[in-house]
């Protein structure tokens, strides 16, 4: 039998409870900014912005340095990998719910408000003129006369981006055990920088979408669900790209072993999910 | 008060004392006695918001509160008592129990077990300071159904993002013990050799992870309508109020599951304990409660059927609820075939045990008449349901909890809680709670609402009754308070085993379970010996 093998950390943390004061400071001052009070909300949010990155500084800080000084077995590699799997599974999940919001409403509601099925007496009292089209916003057309947005520009320029980032981060990803550190730096930096390129495309593809065509957060249905997936998309390319970059920081200091890079395959794994992600949107909210 | 609880093992190397020790304590053990202590007092003020509801429903009239607050009450006692006491305690009960009947060292991963509870006092700090709020706290019902939800005053965001960090303390809390039991088992321990508690909290977690950020989505959707113009739950913008409710459902129903499947995991360990026989149906109990978790995904629209909704979803959602009374109804077999011609004796944990069978089943019955769409026109959103539900999560999950408290409190403690004082808290509970739920059953079929401070005046004489059994069932709760602080203190010591039909890993430590326990793993020969199969 023998000592176990795992590590547990017998020693105690601060870093839990300083990010548990980082969180709520954050979401105490965003909802004292929603209800109006903005000085006070804007100083909460930053204080508790810098105590949460504060915090992810120190505690991956430390999860690092006890990796580098060989702490981690196997057994807790595999603790790690479950985990990473299904956080990235929860990840899925919240998705869904703006998914089913997107379907429900081109599936349901849409055509119930245009007199389909049980909802004739709905149309027929209430919005007479309304038909059922896609995109909509609405019978009460909320937010006016907008334009819809193409799939053929951007997005797909976009999903050629990220699809090409999937393939450099899996080159980097073979680089890596096979020790070509020079491969490896390359594929992992053009990843980024076709996260980066991503990033400033959907930034400038929002400036268009609000400046050119009036298609705002407010434009009924279609901008809340567009708006909603696509933000929250966007949200996750940042954070993973962010990610992808401390990884090539640890890449270039020597941080990974062809056998043990638990770190970079977990970032791959979160790579690979707002990759599909992304295709569902692609397929959903801009072409069909 | 928290302090009190483990001082006993303090037969260690340095770790760190007092407020510091529970704040950046990294132990299972700790990290479980949090979480109990917690939800023991979100218990108390969950059930001190229950009694203002009763008190103003003692007579017909507006006596006590105004409608505003008292729908403040109806809302706030849900939210406090889902989140705040029963899923909590549930966690607790697993951080402590689960490394030690699987033979491991901790968590799987014990920083982050640390964060996940640290997380929900904030959070529900932030829930209840709305009391004090402009507007007052939320009042739509802890469904938070829009458009109603949507006119909260100044607690709207606060509620939204509490529910948020609620959110990320119980996805993490589920990551950590999938993690912990499908990869600490210690040698030997199969899968299949697990105890049933293991079991319901590893797919309880499942469950966890699937519906927690769906949640997480609709608040968020919640929210964007409220401050930044989405058109989500407004059907002038395309959009359909019904909507919030098929979202919400898609957790809301996996998520009484959550507050049920652990509680079926402590039954089926302490019943087998003092009918001194092995569970009956090991291998069926485990199928039941994983076909349990895959129908409560296709069910939510049974809290709908008066909404309007195409035949075909009603006779769906109503065939496919019904389905789900096969695999409960495998459990209440075993439990009681368990118990057939077993050499059984009535501790206290047991009395909670069986009283638990008998009341959950009637909860399960209500809720097939429920099921069925039809009938369901007539007690929608009536007392019945009320009653209903109550009787599935008070003598459900909460006498589950307790008896669970009672069965490991010498474990943790290492000594017994006062057997005739434990009686006395079962029976005053068990009657109490009777005379509170039960008459819930009449009004709702004979018409009275639920969520409403007035009522028609042939209410009165069982609404009199359901209040007086509603204070009678508070009371006991501070017999048990006083039970398990005098066990800490004066309890007689407890030996290894505690309970003379117990059988698990965890019994063979000694009492109390030392600090760390398993750091290296236990003879597989053992695991087999007081295995189930
Ligand atoms: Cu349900």
């Amino acid at each position: 039998m023998g000592q176990s093998s795992y590590y547990v950390p017998h020693d105690t943390s601060w870093w839990p409870i300083i990010g548990s004061v980082g969180l709520t400071s954050l979401v105490v001052g965003a909802s004292i900014l929603l209800n109006g009070s903005g000085g006070l909300g804007q100083f909460m949010m930053l204080a508790g912005f810098v105590v949460t990155i504060f915090m992810m500084f120190g505690w991956f800080g430390l999860v690092i340095s006890e990796s580098m000084a060989g702490k981690y077995s196997a057994q807790v590699d595999i603790s790690f990998r479950w985990s990473m799997s299904w956080f990235i599974f929860s990840e899925v999940m919240f998705f869904a719910a703006f998914f089913g919001a997107l379907f429900y409403a081109r599936m349901y509601s849409l055509p119930w408000l245009g007199g389909e099925g049980s909802g004739v007496m709905t149309n027929e009292v209430l919005w007479p003129t309304f038909e059922t089209v896609w995109p909509s916003n609405g019978p009460a057309e909320i937010g006016g006369d907008y334009k819809v947005m193409g799939a053929w520009g951007i997005p797909a320029l976009n999903t050629a981006i990220l699809l090409t980032s999937g393939i450099t981060i899996t080159w980097a990803h073979h680089a890596l055990k096979a020790n070509h550190r020079g491969q490896l730096i390359m594929g992992l930096f053009l990843t980024v920088l076709l996260g980066a390129v991503f990033v400033g495309f959907q930034a400038y593809e929002y400036i268009h979408a609000y400046n050119d065509l009036n298609l705002k957060m407010t434009t009924g249905i279609y901008g809340s669900t567009f708006f909603m997936l696509t933000g929250f998309h966007g949200f996750h390319v940042t954070m993973g790209a962010i990610m992808l970059a401390v990884i090539l920081v640890r890449c270039m200091k020597g941080h990974f072993t062809p056998e043990n890079h638990f770190a970079f395959e977990a970032v791959a794994w979160y790579w690979h999910f707002v990759d599909v992600v992304w295709l569902g949107l692609f397929i959903f909210v801009y072409w069909l | 008060m928290s302090t009190a609880a483990p001082a006993e093992h303090d037969h260690h190397e340095e770790h760190a004392t007092g407020l510091t020790r529970w704040l950046t304590t990294t132990n299972h053990k700790d990290i479980g006695t949090l979480y109990l202590w917690f939800s023991f007092i979100m218990f108390f003020v969950g059930g001190f918001m229950a009694l203002i509801i009763r008190a103003e429903l003692f007579q017909p009239g507006l006596q006590i509160v105004d409608p505003q607050f008292f729908n403040s009450m109806t809302t706030m006692h849900a939210l406090i008592m889902i989140f705040g006491a029963v899923m909590p305690a549930f966690v607790g009960l697993a951080n402590w129990m689960i490394p030690m009947m699987l033979g491991a060292p901790d968590m799987a991963l014990p920083r982050m077990n640390n964060w996940s509870f640290w997380i929900l006092p904030f959070a529900f700090a932030m829930l209840l300071g709305t009391l004090f709020m402009d507007g007052g706290a939320p009042a739509a019902g802890w469904t938070m159904y829009a458009p109603l939800v949507l006119q909260t005053g100044d607690a709207f965001p606060f509620m939204i993002f509490s529910i948020h960090l609620m959110g990320i303390s119980s996805v993490m809390g589920a990551i950590n013990i999938v993690a912990t039991i499908l990869n600490m088992r210690a040698p030997g321990m199969t899968l299949l050799r697990m105890p049933l508690f293991v079991w319901t909290w590893l797919i309880t977690a499942y469950l966890l992870i699937a519906v927690m950020p769906v949640l997480a989505g609709a608040v968020t959707m919640l929210l964007t309508d409220k401050f930044f113009g989405t058109s989500f739950f407004n059907a002038a913008g395309g959009g359909d109020p019904v909507m919030f409710q098929h979202i919400f459902w898609f957790f809301g129903h996996p998520e009484v599951y959550i507050l049920i499947l652990p509680a079926f995991g402590i039954m089926s360990q302490i019943i087998p304990t003092f009918a001194r026989k092995p569970l009956f149906g090991y291998a069926s109990m485990v199928y039941a409660s994983a076909s349990i978790a895959f129908l409560s995904f296709i069910v939510w629209a049974h809290h709908m059927f008066t909404v309007g909704m195409p035949l075909a979803g009603q006779l769906f959602f109503m065939f496919a609820t019904m389905l789900i009374a096969v695999p409960t109804g495998v459990k209440v077999f075993n439990w009681v075939a368990t118990m057939w011609r077993g050499a059984m004796t009535f501790e206290t944990p047991m009395l909670f045990a069986i009283s638990f069978v008998i009341l959950f089943t009637i909860g399960g019955f209500s809720g097939l008449m429920l099921a069925i769409t039809p009938a369901d026109f007539q007690y929608h959103d009536s007392y019945f349901v009320v009653a209903h539900f109550h009787y599935v999560l008070v003598p459900g999950a909460i006498f589950a909890i307790i008896a669970g408290v009672y069965y490991w409190l010498p474990k943790w403690t290492g000594r017994m809680y006062s057997e005739p004082l434990g009686k006395l808290h079962f029976w005053t509970s068990m009657i109490f709670m009777n005379i509170t739920f039960f008459p819930m059953h009449f009004v709702g079929l004979a018409g009275m609402p639920r969520r409403i401070p007035d009522y028609a005046v042939q209410f009165a004489d069982f609404n009199m009754i359901a209040s007086i059994g509603a204070f009678g069932f508070g009371f006991s709760q501070l017999i048990f308070l006083y039970i398990v602080l005098r066990a800490i203190r004066t309890g007689e010591p407890a030996t290894a085993q505690v309970w003379e039909g117990a059988h698990g890993l965890e019994w063979t430590l000694p009492s109390p379970a030392p600090y760390h326990t398993f750091d290296t793993p236990p003879d597989p020969q053992l695991i087999v010996k007081e295995g189930h199969s």
